[in-house]
């Protein structure tokens, strides 16, 4: 059953707003803005009722999977649980109800949260500043990728190239180029890692930074990477720190630590704010003390008892977005901190570990594992095995949603044939973890028994396979009356 | 609490059912020399000590109540129902994530196709994307879609009557694209025309203008639009999505792309963020877009369905050639902007519209018969003015805080212009009675 446009639902005349009486002297519009300058056609928005906006985003919301509802074991994505108390302190009147341009000593307490803030993040990552400005990690990467541009830039220096392996998101290319700068990508060796020969053949004075997820995006940890690092920086070459995937890491290792400049973090991920069915996020900023005076302005200063933001720095890229950064996820990921502590934090890395080596474990026998039978906090299997029945990743995936699961991330990364990447997360019961492992199992077996099944499926979610081709060749982007 | 439900006897046998006895045997590809020492943070926290600590640091801010805030400037008071805020707390939509399987995620799928739709009436344009992060970054995303549509120029011109962050941010997105970006003087308050005629030349890609501009006043696009297509050069339009229910919104005046914050739109000031942006623009660009979009399709049995389309265009599938680095977007932003413009409907953003201009006006008028007080312009404006003040605005500001106005009386203009350093910026919503205009104009009355 689908659920109409709430614009089809529209009858003249209805609202579902009760607006404020107009109390001071009601005039002809035109006698206060000149006629030329109003709106001629009145924008069509739906006229409802309440009742009607309840019953319809109430439904539309029930037509979803989401971490509250599902398994959402998608790759790089960290869909860990988003503990409720986290919601109640971002929605605290003193925090929502701030006005970005109040004066400094009406806003002490969250300057001082922000401030805290970039002190535990620079802890658990082993840098020396954060900025909290940007709003994603997409973001967060082109930021980096201005901070390596303006870094280079102060020594009279204008290399031209970064280094991104196959194995990287989108976005660390699509950042690099956005900001300018020449991607080369380089192939990962056999055992899904950077090859630090192949690297050592590309490196020259013209390389401006090496993008890095680590662990990568086949769960598994660069093992070489400070012999990568120290090949960059022999040439002045900066170490870029994707952090989508820092939940393997905390407390067992600090990006700082092993070679990398600038490390962008999702808090959304990592720090297990709601992921919002895309955004908002966060994507802090952190850097080496060599690239402190390019960050953007302002940062969050502490002096004596007072905090203020600083606005003098001379020598920073400016702002990537106005204001000071998506406020309300901080605050979620700081309480989120406080509640783990240094011992919380480290054990949901070790649990996260632990969580997608027992999974790999269960499933390694069913699909091909094609880096082995370890990894960190997650893992890539491949489809492959089920090609001889005419059975894709995408059809385990639309099996899946079937099952009641939410499917991982498939065909990526890109070096991987028919790839489903898994990332169950340490909040959830193992329990969870078999019962998604047995659903995997039993889908090779009807592979092999009714593979025609597995083509039509999903049968039982909110739709049935939708044509994708179709959308993209005669776009529909908006409804329209009598469409 | 670290929110992992094994204990530590169950991971133990988890470890052993892996084959390994113990979490270090796991982590054989971690060199012990890149291992860390323990984190030096605090331990974690109750809940109750979360909250008390959390609490306390909410009570040392000053929350802008509808009493006593006039600040604006690109981060607006309106009401917000509660309805708005019911419905998009609901944990099925803000713990879901970006839909990249359709099949398990037709609701959210549809509010964006909604919310596109919404967009696309209120600003009179063909095609919305499925929101940016912010007015300011969704700015430098359409600066960036004019270069790519206009392949063979290399400036941009920018009024200076647009918010001083975000032509910042639009310079610092451009610094990389080897971009000259120009500004436009303004006369009382509204962009020069002739400024326009003189700076938009062949190698203009985009002539950039905000209406109601950052000092709320309504500027010209008819004729800003005229000169720019003139010149061959794109207009991009930065507007307030609150004043589209009774000004001209950017379709009736031919800009190509419109873009701006969807703050006002049913979600929190939040001190800045998050909020949303909105870009949208005409039939002929859709392809030059940044960032999710969602069409409509239909699924295997013929039923209607929806999807994220277009998607060659983004990084995931075009890598370094994508239009944008942008990944997700602000969703759930986008989502409560959606309920709010449904709630409103056709007749509501009209008269919320109509209540800002003339609750605006008034309080103007009242401070208008103060000895010393002037308007700093002339021009029309919308729910945002500039006035001059007699004496430093700095000080002002701290004696009307004392009083219970929250920060001051508006936002100090010569932060960013050093020409208008005794001008207060003064933004009057619907959220404000007329008893409370009249107590603002009797304070700052007394003040002077």
């Amino acid at each position: 059953m689908s659920e109409p446009l709430i614009f089809e639902q529209s009858r003249p005349g209805r609202t579902g707003v009760s607006l404020p009486e107009m109390d001071v002297p009601r005039r002809p519009l035109s006698e206060l803005v000149p006629e030329k300058f109003l709106r001629r056609k009145a924008p069509q928005l739906p006229e409802v009722s309440e009742i009607q906006l309840v019953r319809h985003f109430t439904r539309l919301s029930q037509r979803n999977f989401s971490v509250d509802t599902h398994f959402y074991p998608l790759g790089s994505c960290t869909m860990k649980y988003s503990p409720k108390i986290n919601e109640k302190v971002a929605a605290l009147g003193g925090f929502a109800n701030l006005h970005p341009y109040q004066r400094e000593e009406d806003v002490q307490g969250i300057l001082e949260l922000m401030y805290e803030m970039e002190q535990f993040l620079k802890e658990i990552c082993g840098m020396d500043r954060f900025t909290l400005q940007p709003a994603a990690g997409a973001h967060g990467e082109l930021l980096g990728m201005m901070l390596v541009r303006a870094y280079h830039a102060s020594k009279g220096r204008s290399p031209a190239r970064v280094i991104v392996p196959d194995t990287s998101h989108g976005t660390n290319p699509a950042s690099a180029a956005v900001s300018g700068l020449k991607v080369q990508v380089i192939s990962s060796g056999g055992d899904g890692l950077i090859d630090a020969d192949s690297l050592a053949a590309v490196m020259d004075d013209d390389v401006a930074a090496v993008m890095s997820t680590n662990p990568n995006t086949l769960g598994l940890f660069e093992s070489e990477i400070r012999k990568i690092a120290e090949m960059a920086h022999a040439h002045d070459a900066l170490m870029y720190y994707d952090g989508a995937n820092l939940n393997a890491l905390m407390g067992i290792c600090k990006p700082g630590e092993t070679g990398f400049d600038i490390v962008h973090l999702n808090l959304h991920k990592t720090f297990s704010t709601p992921h919002g069915g895309g955004g908002p996020g966060g994507g802090p900023v952190g850097v080496k003390q060599k690239l402190a005076p390019f960050l953007p302005v302002p940062l969050v200063q502490k002096e004596g008892e007072r905090y203020y933001l600083n606005y003098s720095s001379p020598q920073s890229v400016g702002k990537i977005r106005a204001f000071y950064g998506n406020v309300s996820v901080i605050i979620k990921a700081y309480a989120y901190i406080l509640s783990l502590g240094g011992e919380g934090l480290a054990r949901a890395s070790r649990a996260a570990v632990i969580n997608a080596n027992y999974l790999l474990n269960k499933l390694k026998d069913a699909f091909p594992a094609p880096y082995g039978e370890r990894c960190m906090h997650e893992f890539v299997l491949s489809a492959s095995n089920l090609k001889e029945h005419g059975v894709r990743a995408l059809d385990v995936a639309k099996a899946l949603i079937d099952k009641g699961f939410h499917p991982p991330t498939i065909y990526f990364p890109l070096t991987v044939p028919e790839a489903m990447m898994i990332e169950p997360t340490e909040t959830e019961t193992r329990e969870t973890l078999d019962d998604f492992a047995e659903a995997m199992i039993e889908i090779t077996r009807e592979a092999q028994s009714n593979p025609e099944a597995l083509h039509e499926s999903p049968r039982r979610a909110f739709s049935r396979r939708l044509d994708e081709v179709k959308a993209a060749r005669k776009p529909r982007l908006r409804w329209r009356e009598n469409q | 609490m670290d929110f992992v439900p094994q204990t530590e006897e169950e991971l133990q046998e988890m470890l052993r059912a892996i084959g390994v006895d113990s979490f270090d045997d796991l982590l054989t590809q971690v060199p012990p020399e890149l291992k860390c020492s323990p984190m030096k943070l605090p331990r974690g926290m109750s809940e109750s000590e979360l909250l008390d600590r959390t609490r306390r640091l909410a009570a040392r801010n000053v929350p802008v109540s509808r009493r006593s805030s006039f600040l604006g400037a690109g981060a607006y008071d309106h009401f917000i129902p509660e309805v708005v805020r019911d419905l998009s707390s609901r944990s099925e939509f803000y713990t879901a994530y970006t839909p990249y399987q359709p099949e398990a995620s037709q609701g959210f799928l549809q509010a964006m196709f909604e919310y596109q739709t919404a967009i696309c009436e209120l600003t009179g344009m063909d095609v919305s994307n499925a929101s940016l992060y912010d007015g300011a970054s969704a700015l430098a995303e359409a600066a960036l879609m004019a270069l790519r549509t206009r392949g063979d120029r290399s400036k941009i011109v920018v009024s200076r009557a647009v918010h001083p962050e975000y032509r910042q941010v639009l310079q610092t997105y451009l610094r990389g694209a080897g971009v000259s970006v120009d500004e436009l003087p303004y006369e009382d308050g509204v962009t020069s025309l002739s400024a326009i005629e003189g700076e938009a030349n062949e190698q203009t890609a985009a002539v950039v203008l905000q209406s109601p501009n950052f000092f709320g006043c309504i500027e010209d696009m008819e004729r800003a639009s005229e000169i720019a297509h003139e010149k061959g050069s794109l207009l991009i339009a930065v507007v307030n999505p609150i004043s589209l229910g009774v000004l001209a919104p950017p379709g009736e005046y031919g800009a190509e792309i419109a873009v701006g914050d969807g703050q006002p739109l049913g979600n929190d000031l939040s001190y800045g963020g998050p909020h949303l942006g909105f870009l949208a623009c005409t039939e002929a660009l859709r392809r030059k877009m940044p960032g999710r979009v969602v069409g409509m399709t239909d699924d295997a049995d013929g039923n209607r369905g929806f999807v994220l389309t277009l998607q060659t265009r983004e990084q995931h599938i075009r890598r370094e050639k994508a239009t944008s680095n942008i990944c997700t977007n602000h969703a759930l932003n986008a989502l409560r902007a959606c309920i709010y413009l449904c709630c409103l409907g056709k007749e509501g953003i009209r008269r919320l519209g109509e209540l800002n201009v003339h609750k605006s006006h008034y309080l103007l008028e009242r401070l208008s018969e103060i000895e010393g007080l002037n308007p700093t312009f002339s021009s029309p404006f919308f729910n945002e003015f500039a006035v001059r003040f007699p004496q430093p605005v700095g000080k002002l500001s701290s004696h009307l805080a004392k009083s219970g106005v929250v920060g001051g009386a508006g936002v100090e203009l010569g932060r960013w212009y050093p020409e208008l350093k005794d001008s207060m910026l003064i933004c009057v919503t619907e959220t404000k009675s007329r008893a409370q205009l009249d107590d603002f104009a009797a304070a700052l009355e007394e003040k002077l």
